[in-house]
This record gives structure tokens, sequence and C-alpha cells, in this order.
């Protein structure tokens, strides 16, 4: 096991700069949060780490590392094959197979032991997912589809996962189910990069949080940190500080 | 009756063989989302080193040579050329393709020359009657030969890992690679495996009715297009289908030009491409194509 570090990290997308110069440390066996706004640069951040950057014609400088291997330069395959995977946001099963042959594809080229230890896993975290087994993966509903994406990437055995906004256009009773099983996977061992725009929720989960804005890190600090700063309560958690007695109202004269 | 029963199994046999062409053309475009126009010429020179070896070491090695060397060559051209073409667009990759068909292409006409070459293979001119009706060895044989390959591919695309890693890649190609899931290893193989199937149809194109190898070959082999694009490019059952379609429509046209002299002489070369517009007319996605295959 191995901390997942990000040190300097600048992404472009041709002339478009991304990322301008992020670090950020996923300690081992933690979960750690990122949040942001849309175009914060989140899931370009998740690119660069599971090395699909080339995928959107981006390039990046700077390091990320697990332990003392580098992973940047190596193609996503290597770098799962380091045990760091992605559950890419959206879910993005493989529709048009069924559920099982989805875990397959999650845990190509492990030992037939491994596999099979991997695949018990799984469905004891997902038993809809063996109920399912020779369902089409197109067929399932937005939550089993997500559980499926998570299963998936854990046929993979993976040290550190990286999930990609998993609760989004989730209902809600879905997304606490989700927000359960992120807790009992990290508790099995597996440390977690959560990106989320839920961060009432991912707050909840984290023990460390960056947040980012237009490609740079601006806060970072414990969730309880953050959880209890201004900037984040009013930006992100829709607490309006009653000291203030009154929202903050613009008049746009242009329709005045 | 004989004649239509002949007829039918003959055009179901070079069906199964234009198949065969289409389903490597079919499983490129899936994995690599590329339109093979050299496919032709993969064929030509699977076709072409079977017909030089087997002099030398006999007909069962040089086939197996010449499937070999097809699937080298298409590894090659996957390896060289497909995957560092850093293009924007993949029909800029199919155009790359027009111009390595005729490189090789062209190398192996001057090679051949004016020649025709026989494949000696063991069936030679032997016929077979079943209750009337008169078959040439060589067709059931091919018919056999393209089943059976057809099946143990389609097995294998279910089954195997590679062939989960294959439908993976090619449903969604980077959620794959984040699965770790070798792309590059992956298209190669669709490629080998496509020179392989080729390789293997040459030899049945070239075979006992038709008099051998020479350079009008690769042209034969162009109504597996119409085959593949009939059925649906991204379709490995449109292939199967549109390889059937497209056999049984020729020997049927052939057959019975004499009844159908209004139309002229030569129908049958032209009746694969009329049967395709038709189709593409009723259905543009091809029979069994996926609706969205400009998807970028």
């Amino acid at each position: 096991m191995a901390d997942l570090a990000v040190s300097d990290l600048v992404v472009g997308y041709g002339p478009v700069r991304a990322l301008r110069g992020v670090s950020m440390r996923v300690p081992s066996g933690s979960i750690v949060a990122v949040l942001g706004a849309n175009g914060a640069g989140k899931s370009t951040l998740l690119r660069a780490i599971s090395g699909t950057l080339r995928f959107h014609r981006g390039s990046c400088q700077g390091a990320v590392t697990l332990g003392d291997q580098r992973l940047t330069g190596l193609d996503a395959a290597s770098v799962v094959g380091r045990g760091v995977v992605q559950v890419p946001e959206g879910r993005r099963v493989f529709a048009r197979m069924t559920v099982d042959e989805n875990l397959r594809a999650g845990g190509l080229g492990r030992s037939r032991r491994a596999y099979a230890k991997a695949h018990e896993q799984v469905v004891d975290l997902f038993p809809v997912l063996k109920e399912r087994a020779r369902q089409r993966a197109g067929l399932l509903s937005g939550g089993e589809q997500q559980m499926l994406a998570i299963g998936r990437a854990l046929m993979a055995g993976p040290t550190t996962l990286l999930l990609d906004e998993p609760t989004l256009g989730l209902a809600p009773l879905m997304a606490a189910r989700i927000t359960e099983t992120i807790k009992e996977i990290n508790s099995l061992g597996t440390s977690v990069l959560l990106v989320e725009q839920n961060v009432a929720m991912a707050l909840s989960l984290a023990s460390h949080a960056y947040v980012l804005e237009v490609g740079e890190v601006a806060l970072e600090g414990t969730a309880a940190e953050l959880r209890a700063s201004d900037e984040v309560r009013r930006r992100y958690l829709g607490v309006a500080d009653a000291v203030e007695g009154t929202l903050e109202t613009r008049t746009l004269s242009r329709w005045s | 009756m004989t004649t239509f029963v002949e007829l039918l199994v003959n055009g179901i046999s070079i069906g199964a063989v234009y198949a065969l062409i289409a389903l490597g053309f079919v499983i490129i475009f899936k994995a690599t989302e590329v339109v093979n126009f050299a496919h032709a010429s993969l064929l030509l020179a699977g076709g072409y080193l079977v017909a030089r070896l087997w002099p030398l070491v006999g007909f069962w090695a040089a086939l197996l040579i010449g499937v070999a060397a097809a699937a080298l060559v298409a590894a090659a051209i996957e390896f060289l050329v497909i995957r560092r073409a850093n293009v924007a667009s993949h029909s800029v990759l199919a155009i790359v393709t027009i111009g390595v068909d005729i490189v090789i292409t062209t190398e192996l006409t001057r090679q051949i020359g004016t020649d025709v070459l026989a494949m000696g293979d063991p069936w030679g001119s032997q016929v077979v009657q079943f209750g009337g009706v008169t078959l040439a060895e060589t067709r059931i044989v091919a018919l056999v030969t393209a089943a059976a390959l057809i099946t143990a591919f389609l097995l294998a695309f279910k089954y195997t890992g590679w062939g989960v890693a294959m439908r993976a890649a090619a449903e969604d190609a980077e959620t794959a690679a984040l699965m770790g899931v070798r792309l590059g290893r992956v298209s190669m193989s669709a490629w080998a495996v496509a020179g392989g199937l080729a390789a293997v149809a040459a030899l049945f194109l070239c075979v006992f009715p038709t008099p051998g190898l020479d350079r009008s070959t690769s042209l034969v082999a162009l109504k597996a297009f119409p085959a593949a694009i009939l059925g649906g490019l991204d379709s490995t059952t449109g292939a199967l289908v549109g390889g059937l379609i497209i056999g049984v429509t020729e020997s049927m046209m052939s057959g019975y030009q004499n009844d159908m002299a209004f139309l002229g002489r030569g129908i049958g070369d032209v009746a694969p491409f009329l049967v395709m517009l038709v189709i593409l007319l009723i259905r543009p996605a091809g029979l069994f194509g996926t609706k969205e295959l400009a998807r970028v």
C-alpha cells in the first residue's frame, strides 16, 4: 500500500489550461474528496491520474506518483495494473454486454483465483449484480448501473479507487446506499479519491478535502475544517450566515 | 429444380467465403473504427503465398504459412500505420488504408504478372452427386470450413477474455482502457484475425471452378465490401447474413442470366452492388448496424 500523490500538475487541452499546478495527496487507506463546480478541473485531474488524457487530446506536466512509482506517462492499462482504478463519471457501463460480462471486463488479466475472489467480494457488496448477472447492463436502473460500475472497477483489485461523481443523478435513497458502500469499500483497506459536487455527502465521508477552482486548489483541509469554513458553507452547502441578515441580492440594471 | 438447388448451395458456399472476408472487415471496424480498404490486398497476399509455396512445402504447410503471413501483414499495418497515425478523424485512416492497399496490390500483381497460379489443393475438380444434384467438392469444403471458422470466432467473441476485451473496447474504448484493457493489443489482434480469415477466403476464391489465383483476384474480394456494408459495418451477424445474401444473389443471377438476357451479360458481378444499394436505401445503417455509427 502506498500514498497516491499529485505534485504540481499542469494539464492543457491544446491552448486551454485546465489544471494550473495542482498538488494533493491521498494517504493510504483514507478517503479524500475533491470538490468544485463544473469546469473546475475535477475530471481532468482524474484523467491525468488514470492516464486517459490522450483520449481527450490533453497533455500534462508535473507528476503523479504511487509510493515511489511514477504513474505519469503510463498508459491507462498500466495504471490499472499498479492498482489505481477509476470509476468513470456517468457510470459508462458496457450497455450491450451482460452484467457478468461487465464484471469480467473489469477483471481481465487476473488469475482465475484472484478473479473468483474478487467476484465473490463484489456480489457480496452488491447482491443485485448476482440476481441480474445475465441481463444486459443497459437495462439496469441508474443506481444499479452505478453499483455495476463500482463493482466492475473493484474486479481489478484496486488499492486506490478513483470515483467521479458516483451519486450524480441518483435518487436520494440510492445515493445514500452508494455512500454507505464507499465507506464499506474503504473500510476493507482501499484508499478512495472521491470527486463530488455533492459537498455535504463528500465531506461526511472524507477525512480530508480539496476545493478546486478554475484549475487551482482554492482551499484544502480536513473535512471538519472545511465544513466549518464560511466560504464552503456559503458557496457549496447553501447555508446563509444568519448574522448577515439579508440574502445577497443583486439588481440587474439592464432589467430594472 | 436441380439447377436451382445447385445454384443455391453454390451461392451459400461462396456466400460463406464472402462472410469470412466481411467478418474480418467488421472486426477491424469494431476494434479500431477504421474502414479497412486494404482488406483485398491482405487476401491477395495470403493467397499468393499459398500458391507460391505449395510446390515447395506441400499444400497444408503452405496454407498455414499463408494464413500466418496474412495475419502478420495485417498486424504490421495496424502497428506501423494505424497506431502511429495521429489523425483527428477515422475517415482519414480509411484513406490511408487505400494507400496501403495500392502499395501491396501493385507489388503482388507485378509478381503475379499474367500467370494464373494453381492453389495445389487436394480437392481439385472432383464433384459429388447428391440425388441428381452435382456439387464441386471445393464448394462443400469451403462451406464447411467457413462455417467452422465463423462458429469458432463467434464462440471466442462471446466467451473468451479476448472476446470480452474486444467487445468492451468496441463499445467504449476509453472506459475499457480505464478497466485495464490494453487497446493496442485488442486492435492488433483484431487486424491479425481479419488477415488470417482473409487468407483462408483467398484459398476458396481461387480453387475450382475458378481457374486459380491471378491479378484480378483482389477484385473478386471486393464483393465482400457490399456484404459487410449491407449487413451493417459494426455487426458480426450482419457480416454473415450480408455474405450469404451476396453469395446467393451472385450465384442466382449468373446461373439464370440467360433467362434474363434483357439485363445483359455479367449481371452476376453487378448484382451484389445493386442489392447493397437497395438495402441501404431502406436501411441506411445496414440490416443489423447500429444507427448512430458516426458518433465521435
